[in-house]
């Protein structure tokens, strides 16, 4: 990988009930992200994708750029912007930010119609 | 994982008042056995495909004691840290107004099924900025040998109340 390079895009359309298996795999249960009803009572469009979920494809693109080891995932960071929805289809991307020996830094964001749910993330992967 | 979040320009200039007394607190450490379904389950969830994490074969072809957690598992052995500070009311968040802003994590030593995992809780920021109350806990998690293997940031906002 060389600085500027693309990492390949992750496209991912997480289905109606992913929100209800990521609360079961990672046990939150917030209803804003299980209940549909909940969540626009409270002014939501919907019931919302868990932040950490849209992280976790944030790594896997990161790690998959690295060569699909995840021991070369050494670090990332993220803000969370905006909101992701199920059944919409998730673009992840990144750009090589910088290449110093075998640590690599990706400049990485997750897409939803064009709109950030994840910006300014930095993952740091060996390479 | 931001509801609600303020439109630009729609920040109200009423701040929120934040207090900083529990800065530098810490919790308990909060122990968690790794276990291979487990595992199996959040690689599912997070559509993992590597069968490094559904077989201890392939695992151990790889180089790992047993199957290893994909690295995002951290929010699953290092999540139930981060409990006692968020509803600790030293610490005072209004949850009502909550939303997480921003998450770091630095990964050392792989965890794999049938670790133990202790992770402990530090208040490392409390502060107020542009109106809004910034929360910040640094968990550090070791296993059983007392290798470090995860370092989370977990930056927490609450919102203006909007007065």
């Amino acid at each position: 990988m060389n600085e500027g390079d693309s990492i390949p895009e992750l496209k991912v359309t997480p289905d109606r009930f992913l929100p209800h298996r990521y609360a079961g795999a990672s046990g939150d249960f917030n209803p804003i992200h299980i209940d549909k009803e909940f969540a626009t009572q409270v002014g939501l469009p919907s019931n919302i994708l868990h932040g950490l979920y849209s992280m976790a494809l944030v790594a896997r693109a990161n790690v998959a750029a690295a060569g699909g080891d995840p021991r070369s995932l050494k670090r990332l960071s993220v803000q969370f912007r905006g909101m992701g929805l199920p059944e919409q289809e998730i673009v992840v991307s990144g750009t090589v930010k910088s290449v110093e020996g075998d640590r690599v830094v990706i400049d990485t964001r997750a897409e939803q119609s064009g709109k950030a749910i994840i910006k300014n993330a930095e993952a740091e992967v060996t390479a | 994982m931001f509801p609600g979040a303020p439109a630009p320009g729609s920040i109200h200039c009423r701040a929120v008042p934040v207090d900083t007394t529990a800065k530098g607190k810490t919790y308990p450490p909060y122990e968690y056995e790794v276990g291979r379904e487990k595992i199996r389950e959040y690689a599912q969830a997070v559509e993992e495909d590597s069968p490094i994490y559904f077989d201890r074969q392939a695992a151990k072809a790889a180089g790992f004691r047993d199957v290893p957690a994909p690295p995002m598992f951290a929010v699953v052995y290092s999540g139930g840290a981060i409990g006692p500070p968020m509803f600790d009311p030293e610490v005072g968040i209004d949850f009502a107004l909550l939303v997480h802003g921003g998450q770091e994590f630095v990964w050392g030593e792989p965890v794999c099924s049938g670790d133990t995992i202790s992770t402990t809780v530090e208040v490392k920021d409390i502060h107020e900025k542009m109106g809004m109350g910034f929360y910040v806990f640094e968990s550090v998690s070791a296993n059983q040998e007392g290798q470090e293997v995860v370092r989370g940031t977990w930056t927490n906002i609450v919102r203006s109340g909007g007065g």
